[in-house]
Parts: structure tokens; sequence; C-alpha cells
């Protein structure tokens, strides 16, 4: 073999491998979460474990009931998509269909830049406005509350949601427009008849990945909601999140232990959630009309 | 009253450069008036000034005068919706919404709510039956539009049109996309809407400018050289420019 034919060959070996490394990873990344997580179910009862209205890992026995943990991240992530999705979703439309170029030049790096904030950055930010605003204008005990963390998330959901629809958006040919208006449509009624609908899959598509990027954040809930572990009621309390009990609790656990498990266990339900948000976004995408 | 459409003095620049100069016309109405002329020479820019589609583009600026059915539309109190809806478009590529084919013909109703919802079904037949697609879509009425033939998509573009009741229908270049054949059968259309319709039509294709069209215009870098009678401007024309294109000495 030449050296060049060698060369080429060994090219192509690395293409290849850091083309499907990402696939490994993830495999990996599986097994591991599938091994460390499954073994609680050795002792736990996976009925307990997903409809417990009780979490604590530390009492003798332990108890690992996740469902107060599930509906905080499930009233943090609803609050902050009623919130992200209408804002964000206009926003887009705003700058696709209405800004003046210079505007949109404007608006599109703020998008970039929020998007750049650190987690930690804006968690810190909501303690020390957001929070002590909650509770001095709510009138409450505490301003770490999941609503106060579904303001801050829908922040984070912003960028992806707006940047997302917002190409989707841009992608709808000009044609469609132009048929709309030439049968004397308004500016308005071209925008939500034809083209809202001509990117609806890519603006789900955006909805999906923001609210996903939303329910896998950790760093600002933690700081922000409060943490208290108990069934929520309302938006007004505080709450404890999927993420924020696996950041919180993964320091003291003995390696091995019931409760390390059930941590790995946590990730596991994370898994599944983000998993099949991330399919509804595959699906818009790629749905069509007959 | 001369015609459905008249232009005076009608001048437009884009920016520094002017894309017609000095166009005076008149159109007759129930009647198919064709542009002619190279690429470049401003006829499809003269048909979007008789809509007002030029607005879209920046940095347009126009004076003169286009009257339809005498009433100037260029100063700023025009309704355009009023205005599209009397004078319907049709473009060079088929551009039926991304909806299905009854969406696509109900779109106009909708939006002008010229229509009850239990008319919608009969609105669909007979914009259908008016382009003769009637037969081969009554049971594909949910599909969506852009799975037709490019023929039927442009087909589907005039049916869109007929419900919003228009008096003029622009068409530029509608059968630059197509094939000999679906030309042919989109010109027979035209000849079947001229009972009810004004028909203006751009097209690159002389031919297709002599068979279809009663009047025709030739156009030649923004100035309207000669607009005559259609068998006239091709076995008599008066210009020697428009001999010379006539006969294929240039364009």
């Amino acid at each position: 073999m030449s050296l060049k034919n060698f060369k080429e060959a060994l090219i192509e070996k690395i293409i290849f491998l850091s083309g499907i490394a990402s696939i490994i990873l993830v495999i990996l990344i599986f097994i591991f979460l599938a091994k460390e997580g499954l073994s609680l179910f050795k002792s736990v009862h996976l009925g307990d474990f997903l409809l417990g209205r009780r979490w604590h890992p530390i009492s003798e026995p332990p108890q690992f009931g996740v469902l107060p943990l599930i509906l905080g991240s499930l009233f943090v992530t609803l609050g902050a998509a009623v919130i992200s999705v209408p804002m964000g979703i206009a926003s887009a439309i705003y700058i696709a269909e209405v800004a003046p170029p210079r505007m949109k030049e404007i608006l599109k790096s703020g998008i970039e830049l929020l998007a750049a904030i650190p987690s930690v950055v804006l968690g810190f930010i909501g303690m020390t406005t957001l929070v002590p605003f909650v509770k001095h204008h709510l009138n409450l005990p505490t301003g770490l509350t999941a609503f106060s963390g579904s303001v801050m998330l829908a922040f984070m959901a912003m960028p992806t949601i707006v940047s997302i629809a917002e190409d989707a958006l841009t992608a709808v040919p000009q044609k469609y427009k132009e048929a709309a208006l030439a049968l004397g449509a308004t500016r308005w009624q071209a925008i939500h008849r034809v083209i809202l609908r001509a990117a609806s899959s890519g603006i789900v598509a955006a909805v999906m990945l923001g609210i996903g990027r939303v329910v896998g954040e950790t760093m600002a809930v933690m700081m922000i909601t409060g943490n208290a572990v108990r069934m929520p009621t309302s938006l007004f309390q505080p709450v404890r999140t999927l993420t924020a009990t696996i950041a919180a609790e993964m320091g003291e656990t003995v390696r091995g232990s019931a409760h390390y498990h059930a941590l790995f266990a946590i990730g596991i339900v994370l898994f599944v959630i983000t998993f099949v948000i991330n399919l509804i976004a595959d699906w818009a995408v790629h749905r069509k009309l007959k | 009253m001369k015609g459905i459409i008249e232009t005076q003095d009608l001048n437009l620049f884009y920016g520094e450069f002017q894309a017609l100069k000095n166009i005076n016309l008149a159109v007759r109405r129930k009647t198919i008036t064709a542009f002619i002329g190279p690429s470049g020479c401003g006829k499809s820019t003269l048909l979007r000034s008789f809509n007002r589609m030029n607005d879209l583009i920046e940095g347009v600026r126009m004076t003169g005068r286009v009257l339809i059915d005498g009433n100037d539309i260029q100063n700023s109190h025009t309704d355009l919706v009023t205005l599209r809806k009397k004078v319907g478009m049709v473009f060079q590529r088929p551009n039926p919404f991304p909806l299905s084919i009854a969406e696509n013909i109900l779109f106009g109703p909708q939006i002008h709510r010229t229509a009850k919802k239990d008319e919608y079904e009969q609105i669909v037949e007979e914009s259908l039956k008016s382009v003769l697609l009637w037969d081969t879509l009554k049971d594909k009425l949910d599909r969506n539009a852009l799975n037709l033939s490019l023929e039927q998509q442009q087909r589907l573009c005039i049916a869109r049109l007929l419900p919003v009741k228009p008096e003029v229908l622009l068409m530029d270049e509608p059968c630059s996309a197509l094939d000999p054949v679906a030309t042919e059968r989109i010109e027979d259309l035209m000849r079947v809407l001229k009972e009810n319709y004004t028909i203006v039509i751009v097209t690159h294709n002389m031919q297709q400018a002599a068979r279809v069209s009663d009047d025709t215009g030739f156009m030649l870098l923004g100035e309207l050289i000669e607009f005559h009678r259609t068998e006239m401007i091709f076995t008599n024309p008066v210009d020697q420019r428009t001999s010379d294109y006539i006969t294929g000495r240039f364009g």
C-alpha cells in the first residue's frame, strides 16, 4: 500500500470515529444510567417510586417517592412555557416579518446575547431582584417559589424558541406572502393564515426544544425555587425539581447506596422526559400534510 | 372612458434606475392584452403597477397616473384591499398556499368575509369548475395543494382568484414553468375566462401573445414602443424595432 493510500485510509477512519463518537457516548451514558438507576428497583417498587408522595432519602426507612419532584418540574416548566411560548413566537414573528432590517439585526444579536448568559448568572440575578420582588408584591412568606423559577426559566427558553421559530418563519418562501397580499390580504392576515401555518412544524419544534431546555435546567432553578420537597399545590410556593434534587444530593450520598441509585433513577426519568420532548419536536419537523 | 385600466404618463424608478418611461395605454374590458418584450424591458413592472405589488419593493418611486375603472390608484388613500380584490394576479411560478386545495380556494372568501360557511362547498365547486379541475380533484379537496402537478397548481392559483370576484386578472408569465401541452391548456382556459374577465398577460413567448391576445404592447428598455391590435403588431408593425423583435432579429 502506498503512503498516499495509507493516509487516505487513516483520515477516513478518523472521520468515521469522530462521526460515531456521539452515538457511542449516548449509548454508554444510557447503559451507565440504566445500570446504576435500575438497581434501585430491586429494593423499591416502581409504582412507589413514581407515585410515592414522600421523598425522604435519609430517613429510616428511607422513602423514595419522586411525585413531588416530578410535579415540581412540571409546575416550573408549565409556568415557563406559558410565559415564553407566546412571547417567543410573537417576538419571532416581529423579527421575521415586521421589523425593519436594522431593528432585526439589533434584536437578533440581543437574543443571541441572552442565550449566552450562563444560567448561574441568571439564577443570581433572579435571586437578588426577582425573588424579593415576588415576595414583596405578591405578599408571600417567601419569594423562592415555582413562579419565580418559571419567570427566570422563561428567559432561558426564549432564545431557543425565538431563534428556531424565526428561522422557520424566514424559511417560508416569499411567494406565499406575495400570493396572499395579491389576494387582498392585510399583512396580519398573510402572517397568521399563511406564513404561520406554513411554518407551524418549525414553530412546534422551537417550542419543544425550548421546553426541553427548561426541563433540563438545574442551576437557576436550584437557586430560586426554594427547594422544598412537598407536593406543590400552587405556583406561589417553594418547589423542588428533579434536576435540583440530583444536583443537591449527589454530593452527600454513599456510592452504591439506595439513595445513590435513586438519584440515578431520577436521571432516567429526566432522560425519558427529554427524549419524549425531542421525539415530539422531531415528529413535528417531519410531519407533512398528505 | 376608454378602458378598464389606463395609464397616463406613468414613470417608475427603482432608486436611480428608470424602469418605466412615460407609459400611456388603455386596456379594453373583457379582452386579453399581452405585453411582450425582451427580459428587463419593464413588462412585469408595468403589470405589477396595476395592483400596486411594486409597493413591496423598497425604493420604488412612481409618477403619473394609473386608473382602474377611472379611479386613480396611485394616491395614498387608495384601499389596497379593495384594489387587489378587483385586480387579481397570477404569478410566474405557481404559488398555491401549502394548505389543502379547498383552503386555497376559500382563502379569499375567508379573509374578505364575503361568504357564509354553508356556501363554502359551492364556492369550491364553482371555482374548480371554472378552471376545469373539478372532475379530477373533487375527491381530493383536503389534499395538500403542493402535491398537484405544476399545471394543476397554476389552474388552482387562477381558481383561487375567482371567488374574490375580480374584474381584472393579471398574469405574469403564467406558463413559463409549464410544458407545451399544459401551456396550450392554460391558453384555452384564458379564452374561456375572457368572457367574464379582463386579462392582462405578460409573456416571453411571442407566439403565445399572437395566439391568445386581442391587443399587444411591445416594450423595450422601459418604453412602450407600440400598442395595437395583436394582428396588426404581428403582421404590420409601425415601428422598426417591433418588426425587428417579432421577426427574431433580437431579443
